[in-house]
């Protein structure tokens, strides 16, 4: 298959782990922002490549995880209300709330739909003039011209029936308030490719100044994620500081201006409560005022619903790469993706439940190499 | 999590984190295994359903009979390459020669919603029909119930199987040994991904057809042809991996998976990646998997690429030494993974 097979292709793997082992002298700790970076680490075996001197932190990029538990208390509150038709991507359906999730919610007779684009509530909302479709907006700068597009459609049908859930969250402020944060450790960034596809990357050049710190913006592939590392280890070991582009033949500097232009239509920043990470300053966004009759959180009395995370849960520790989900009093024993304390456990994406994958398999190394 | 003993009518729940049934149960997943390890067979305990197999096996005087029961809640009714009616007779036919039955009986029970259209219904009995036919089995019993409108999707269909085994060979997960060969016999991932394409209206550049298909015929040729063959199992719900992970943690023994071995037809990779879903866990509904010595790996797969379901049959993986139960599979870049059981059906990622 074009475009994919050339990137998991195992004699180029093999050229890149080769050339990160040769570069790599010291211990170095690279964060990769993005969730989907994680999952294709742990699915393909991408740290089994590399020398011991790398650690990996699993960033807060999986849109799941750091979705705070606020939010999801509220999109179960709309979804149990009869007369709703509530929309979420799947993933978002087995993500506990602080007393249920919505898969419940659905068994329990809400009407919960896992649709593949927001585009399909506005539909959604078209056939259904007497029921109220929301969609849960959730997701980083990736997922967020579809909403901004959907949002925008349906004004232009003028349907009175459309709102939105937002929890949308944008990744510089996220990298900014690991950076400072006392306890980081953090050397150099893998930034989320598919996030730069809309953004672009010139938000995160003061950011690498300003800390000191690399960032590659890198794709998804094996062969991608090597060559990101790569890079970002070749500045460390030179003591460059620069943001390089490793997934150009998707990436443009500025980014697709058009779908920015969609998002400053539609949204506007605002300080945005995350999973584990807690309030940062302008990380995400709400409906900008012409859109505010979209609006679920005017629409529905959620005002009310004001839950905090799980004490026991530290995953915004584990987010932070403060500690590994190893490190986690509950890991494995009271929180498995069977039973999660937190998202990170339960998502796919998750680092808990990637790192709970691993261990295993860790664990299985270390035996057959006995 | 243990049953209570001061009621003969007492709950053995909890089963888990959910008080209710959620679709994640019916999944074939984590939450599938709970429900019937510790609701079922905790309540219904005995040899042949502890077994856990496809079919139970059972001794009646001196015959071996094999006899099975599955329901069939497909949507859309109607997909390319087969209907609900061909899948129902073709899945209990498959659950039987995986137990290595020969079938003689299904059943037919229907449930009809009100308002469902006679001349769909007439297709797809007329679809069982053609398919047992040329299965050389009768449908030789049923049940009619019709529910009021929105009380049910349509049809479902529940069929149940009853078949004889010729052969005192006992095929079964416990019989697994050391270096024996894991074949299938094709592709991966059709008929899932070709429901879910035909239901959510996805335009797919190449046509993709269910792989729905009777794999009776085809198991006993091996059977006939002397493979000494130690496990099977049909491909369904949970894909490759669930079927594996189970045969795996039934038999305490490693299998190891080559991943370039495993074919993956190109319109089914594609929605795969796009969707961020692993094929490993696609449903299939005319594949099965095969445990066998190595020394009968060639003449096993000689005798599957002789028949019209076998051409594209290939070894995958092996057993591995060691008694611990798990899957792993050694990537295209010759890394490994564990595929583990997932906790319900597979969700579409976000990004």
């Amino acid at each position: 298959m074009k475009y994919i097979d050339e990137f998991r292709h195992q004699q180029h793997v093999e050229l890149l782990a080769t050339a990160i082992r040769n570069a790599c002298t010291r211990p170095w700790t690279i964060m990769e922002l993005c969730g989907g970076q994680t999952h294709a680490i742990m699915k393909y075996g991408i740290d089994q490549l590399l020398p011991n001197d790398i650690t990996l932190i699993h960033g807060p990029g999986c849109p799941v995880c750091v979705t705070p538990l606020q939010a999801i208390d509220k999109a179960i509150g709309i979804a149990a209300l009869g007369d709703v038709i509530f929309c979420t991507f799947g993933d978002m359906l087995r993500v506990p709330g602080s007393t249920k999730d919505l898969m419940t919610v659905k068994a329990e007779g809400g009407d919960v739909r896992t649709v593949y684009s927001p585009l399909e509530a506005v539909t959604l909302a078209q056939q259904h003039p007497d029921k109220q479709v929301v969609f849960f907006a959730i997701g980083f700068e990736t997922t967020m011209p579809t909403t901004a597009m959907s949002v925008y459609q349906a004004q232009q049908m003028g349907l009175k029936n459309f709102k939105l859930l937002v929890s949308h969250v944008r990744v510089p402020p996220a990298m900014e308030a690991i950076l400072s944060s006392a306890e980081n450790k953090v050397q150099g960034f893998l930034a989320a490719g598919n996030v730069c596809v809309v953004m672009g990357y010139q938000e995160y050049l003061p950011i690498a100044e300003k800390y000191q710190v690399p960032i590659v913006v890198t794709g998804f592939e094996p062969v991608d994620i090597l060559q990101g590392i790569l890079r970002c280890i070749t500045q460390l070991e030179q003591s460059q500081v620069t943001v390089e582009n490793q997934y150009a033949r998707a990436v443009q500097t500025s980014g697709n201006t058009t779908a920015q232009q969609m998002i400053n239509r539609v949204f506007k920043p605002v300080t945005r409560s995350w999973r584990g990470l807690g309030d940062i300053a302008m990380s995400g966004f709400e409906l900008s005022a012409d859109y505010t009759d979209f609006d679920a959180e005017n629409a529905f009395q959620i005002a009310h619903i004001n839950t905090q995370e799980h004490q026991e849960c530290l995953s915004g520790k584990v987010l932070q790469g403060i500690i590994k989900p190893s490190q986690c009093p509950e890991f494995a024993s009271r929180c498995t993706p069977e039973s999660p304390l937190g998202a990170t456990m339960v998502s796919a994406e998750g680092a808990c439940a990637a790192y709970y994958t691993y261990r295993r398999q860790q664990s299985i190394t270390e035996n057959n190499s006995q | 999590m243990s049953k209570t003993d001061n009621s003969e009518d007492a709950c053995p729940l909890p089963i888990g984190q959910y008080d209710k049934i959620v679709m994640a149960h019916g999944g074939g997943g984590q939450l599938t295994q709970s429900l019937i390890d510790k609701l079922m067979l905790a309540e219904f305990d005995n040899p042949a359903l502890n077994e856990k197999n496809d079919s139970a096996v059972l001794a009646i005087n001196n015959e071996r009979m094999a006899f099975t029961t599955d329901s069939y809640v497909v949507k859309p009714l109607f997909f390319p390459g087969g209907d609900i009616g061909k899948l129902a007779v073709c899945g209990t036919l498959n659950d039987l020669a995986m137990s290595g039955a020969r079938p003689l009986f299904l059943s037919c029970g229907l449930i009809i919603e009100e308002g469902f259209a006679i001349d769909s219904l007439q297709k797809i009995i007329h679809s069982m029909s053609r398919q047992a036919k040329a299965a050389g089995v009768n449908i030789v019993t049923g049940d009619t119930k019709v529910v009021e409108k929105g009380k049910g999707d349509g049809l479902y269909i529940n069929t149940s199987g009853i078949g004889v085994l010729d052969t005192a060979m006992n095929i079964s997960p416990s019989m697994l040994q050391h270096d024996d060969v894991v074949i299938i016999n094709g592709d991966i991932g059709r008929h899932g991904i070709a429901i879910m394409a035909q239901r959510e209206g996805f335009k797919l550049e190449q046509a993709l057809e269910s792989d729905c298909a009777d794999l009776s015929g085809l198991v006993k040729l091996l059977l006939d042809g002397g493979i000494d063959i130690h496990c099977m199992r049909d491909l369904t719900r949970g894909g490759l991996a669930t079927a594996l992970i189970e045969i795996s943690t039934a038999a305490n023994k490693q299998i190891m998976l080559d991943e370039t071995a495993i074919a993956i037809a190109d319109p089914v990779r594609s929605v795969c990646e796009v969707l961020g879903l692993d094929p490993y866990y696609v449903a299939n509904e005319g594949r099965f998997i095969s445990v066998l010595p190595s020394a009968q790996a060639a003449q096993a797969l000689a005798i599957m690429h002789a028949h019209p379901l076998g051409k594209k049959a290939v070894v995958i993986g092996k057993v591995d030494k060691g008694s611990q139960s798990m899957v792993t599979i050694k990537n295209r870049i010759g890394t490994t993974r564990i595929l583990q059981l997932l906790s319900g059906s597979q969700l579409p990622r976000i990004c």
